[in-house]
């Protein structure tokens, strides 16, 4: 086979880059290089420090849902059931794990199960019952929700400290074992959309059903799957969560906001919300762009609730260039 | 008399039946489609020429009836089994994902292998080799289909068809919107096609292309056969007979008579913003005035200033000669403005209201006292209804659902629009795109008839017939500037001149040329075509 793989571009990977990355995603980088070094000065001058392993940790958790959630919105769909996903896998792992390492590979296991099962819920509503995927993603979230307060009302259980110890505060070297986790996700999702027939079905999916299937791509399975792929990430967002906290308690997922904080932190990745345009690469950067925010708004002790209004602002903000930015590029 | 007789055909139809509804759409229907022919199927809108096209390509099954494909019986369950056997279809609207690669286009749901993943590789070498087959240098397989324009998408359309190996290629009014010289470079692609031994079945309205392209023409009409003719036999006359079953002598309604022109009603000097340049012009009240040019030359610009989409940014527009300011279509309606766009299904119509909604959508823009200075003194669902009976919209019931009208009754929704504010200038952009035949009369009628209540009506068009038939004055465009103005009754080799600019002189008479006096379909010139092409006819016989 490769030795008639002629290079028709052998040094074309910038070539690649774009057309695979879509200018919107390479502005992200731009907005986030400058970010961080606005950030840096104005931090630096005040007279804070600017601690990178922090703000790298502060976005595993929202960084690895947000990649299953890039996923599900190229794909032309949506899933807002992440946050409780999050909370269930968190208090299922301390509740099962019982402070015991013995019981880790258990505990892993079952709430992998349970965000798959969940996964394939919701992509079989939304593909077989043709229920939109807002609705029936804040449905699954709901009933996850209730099925979690009526058993665990507080902290629940703990988790075993080995657990806690390498994946809440680990270290390889100088870098936390979580912020590797993370890059191995986004790497792993990166490749998988660039290089797969999985990958490159989900995008048509999301660009279009209809030639999707008209060119014989099975549209359902796709969506099921990448919902199956999706509920994985909120599992394991809720993993680290619980190992960072030491035990699982109801109320993490969605006081992480991590149903709309994940979507914002797509589109802020210039992935069009309407799918089929966009990927992983851009989502982490916006992830990364959130968390230096809140650092920034920490270290300059800003008020919570104007920390919410610039958050707000800012991601309208970055929304509204790419939209003028595609627009004028289209003419 | 031809090769075709002693061939094998490579496609046969017999007996071809299909219901929806229990409405008959397709009945007894058969054909025969031999290698290496264009095979031209013409038609009304409705007369089944699309269901038939599913058909054999496998997007429906038929009730009756059977198909042969090169000797074989066949059935196919989805469209993925034709284009197994070779049967490709390219639809009007293209199957295409604009943020996807060409190459990643071409072989979705096919992408080749590699141990990891797909082999991207192969897939852009194979894409390179199917473009270069078909002669096309200018797309690259790495490029995003959004960033191409709609010539160059239809190339990776064929290429896609190709790479399933196809052998009968079905291509759905694949000019509709091209610009005369990428219709032309389609045309070069086709005969290279069918040079190669692929069999094309071509559907089209324009008459031309269809007497240029192909070997033999099935006429089809409300679902039956009408026959099947070599194109040397006939003429567009007998053609459009054939399709419509009526002699189509008054086809355009007559002009105005220099005593129905009242004062000027619209006058630009010195128009222009970023895509325009000094345009001036006036219109009549109760004038039609056609504005032709080549796609891209500015004509859409021009009523899209007008109306205050994409204002003019220099010179003057004045209104029954007071100067009138237009930033926006808001304030165009408000002095009177209606524009009926090129896009009647993006742009004019909300496609899931009803009649009676998208009817009164502008009416209801109005300030009450704007109302009442017009004259408009019924609720506007009474003047839709009115309306909606005027002009003759054939639908169920004023509550339904307008996505579900013909091509020309939606046309006649948004004229209704228009009509009900009580518009003085009326701005049609293609105003018969994709309607059929007949439906096509019918609007020519009406927007003359407007005319002469005392509209001024600007009326762009590239189907120059159109706009020789329907105009009192001819303005035409290029590059953003008018290029000239032409007195009623001007030839198609006139507007052509002035469309492409004097160096290309002498392509431009030829090119007319080959437009022919077939379409110029005034009544006199009609009648005088009519007894050499009688005289062939008993020639022959």
């Amino acid at each position: 086979m490769s030795a008639q793989t002629q290079p028709l571009g052998a040094a074309s990977w910038w070539a690649r880059l774009r057309s695979g990355a879509g200018s919107s995603q390479l502005g992200i980088y731009v907005v986030f290089v400058l970010v961080v070094l606005v950030s840096y000065v104005v931090v630096t001058a005040a007279g804070g420090t600017f601690n990178w392993r922090n703000m790298a940790v502060r976005s595993v958790a929202l960084g690895i849902v947000s990649v299953g959630q890039t996923l599900v919105i190229l794909a032309g769909s949506l899933d807002l059931s992440v946050a409780y996903l999050v909370s269930v896998s968190a208090v299922l792992t301390s509740f099962i794990m019982d402070g015991q390492a013995a019981n880790m590979p258990l505990a892993i296991g079952v709430v992998l199960l349970v965000g798959a099962v969940v996964g394939a819920v919701n992509g079989l509503l939304i593909t077989k019952l043709r229920v939109h995927p807002f609705i029936t993603t804040l449905g699954t979230g709901l009933v996850m929700r209730g099925l979690l307060s009526s058993r665990f009302s507080a902290q629940t259980g703990q988790v075993a400290p080995e657990f806690s110890q390498v994946l809440g505060y680990g270290l390889v070297g100088p870098v936390p074992v979580s912020v590797i986790v993370f890059a191995l996700v986004a790497a792993a999702a990166i490749w998988m959309l660039r290089s797969t027939q999985f990958g490159s079905h989900l995008y048509a999916v999301g660009g279009s059903q209809e030639i999707a299937r008209l060119s014989g791509v099975r549209s359902d399975r796709t969506l099921v799957i990448t919902h199956v792929l999706c509920s994985l990430t909120a599992v394991l967002t809720g993993l680290y969560i619980a190992a960072r906290l030491r035990a699982g308690a109801p109320w993490v997922g969605p006081d992480g906001g991590y149903d709309l904080e994940s979507i914002a932190a797509v589109v802020l990745g210039g992935t069009a919300l309407s799918g089929g345009r966009g990927g992983v690469g851009g989502t982490v950067a916006g992830v990364l762009i959130l968390a230096v925010l809140d650092y920034v708004f920490n270290q300059l002790q800003v008020d919570g609730f104007l920390k919410m209004v610039l958050r707000g602002v800012i991601i309208i903000a970055a929304v509204a260039t790419y939209t003028a930015r595609s627009k004028r590029a289209s003419e | 008399m031809t090769a075709h007789d002693e061939q094998q055909p490579l496609l046969t139809l017999r007996g071809i039946s299909k219901s929806f509804f229990g409405n008959e759409v397709l009945s007894d229907i058969d054909l025969d489609c031999y290698r290496g022919e264009v095979h031209a199927i013409v038609g009304e809108n409705g007369a089944g020429k699309s269901t038939l096209m599913k058909i054999i390509a496998g997007a429906y099954q038929p009730d009756r009836g059977t198909m042969t494909l090169d000797g074989e019986e066949v059935t196919y369950h989805l469209p993925a089994d034709a284009q197994a056997k070779g049967v490709s279809i390219i639809y009007q609207e293209f199957n295409l994902l604009t943020d996807r690669t060409v190459a990643q286009n071409i072989f979705l749901g096919r992408e080749p292998r590699k141990r990891f993943g797909i082999d991207r590789q192969k897939m852009e070498r194979d894409t390179a080799e199917l473009l270069a087959m078909l002669h096309v240098d200018s797309i690259s397989p790495r490029q995003l289909v959004g960033s191409l324009s709609v010539a160059q998408q239809q190339m990776v359309e064929i290429a896609k068809a190709l790479s399933f190996d196809a052998r009968l290629l079905i291509m759905d009014e694949p000019t509709a919107s091209l610009s005369p010289p990428e219709a032309e470079a389609l045309f070069e692609r086709v005969n290279l096609l069918r040079e190669r031994g692929l069999s094309i079945l071509y559907i089209s309205h324009r008459l031309k292309e269809v007497f240029d392209l192909s070997q033999r023409i099935t006429v089809i009409k409300d679902g039956r056969k009408v026959d099947t003719v070599l194109v040397d036999d006939v003429s567009p006359t007998d053609l459009v007979t054939m399709m419509v079953g009526r002699e189509l002598s008054h086809y355009y309604p007559e002009r105005a008579r220099p005593e129905e022109l009242g004062d000027v009603r619209l006058r630009v000097r010195g128009g222009g913003n970023a895509r325009l340049r000094g345009i001036d012009f006036t219109i009549r009240a109760g004038e039609v005035v056609g504005m032709a040019g080549l796609e891209g030359s500015g004509r859409t610009e021009v009523a899209q200033a007008l109306f205050g989409v994409e204002p003019f940014t220099e010179g003057v527009v004045e209104l029954d000669g007071e100067p009138v300011r237009i930033r926006s279509p808001r304030q165009a309606i408000k002095r009177g403005l209606g524009y009926i766009s090129e896009d009647r299904k993006s742009e004019g119509l909300v496609l899931v209201r009803s009649i009676t909604e998208n009817g009164g959508l502008a009416l209801e823009t109005l300030p009450s006292s704007e109302r009442r200075a017009r004259g408009v003194r019924d609720k506007t669902a009474a003047v839709v209804a009115d309306l909606v009976d005027r002009v003759d919209v054939r639908a169920a019931s004023l509550d339904q659902e307008v996505q579900f009208l013909s091509g020309g009754n939606q046309q006649k929704v948004v004229l209704v629009k228009w009509l009900a504010t009580r518009a003085k200038v009326l701005i049609f952009d293609e105003p018969t795109r994709g309607i059929d035949v007949g439906a096509k009369a019918g609007i020519h009628d009406l927007i003359r008839e407007l005319a002469r209540e005392g509209l001024a009506v600007l009326m762009i068009s590239s189907e120059l017939p159109e706009v020789i038939g329907m105009s009192d004055r001819i303005l035409v465009m290029r590059n953003g500037e008018l290029a000239g103005e032409l007195p009623a009754g001007s030839s198609e080799a006139e507007i052509m001149l002035l469309a492409t600019g004097q160096e290309e002189r002498g392509a431009a008479i030829d090119e007319a040329a080959a437009f022919g006096v077939a379409q110029q379909r005034s009544a006199d010139e009609e009648a005088r075509r009519q007894e050499p092409a009688a005289s062939t006819q008993e020639d022959r016989a």
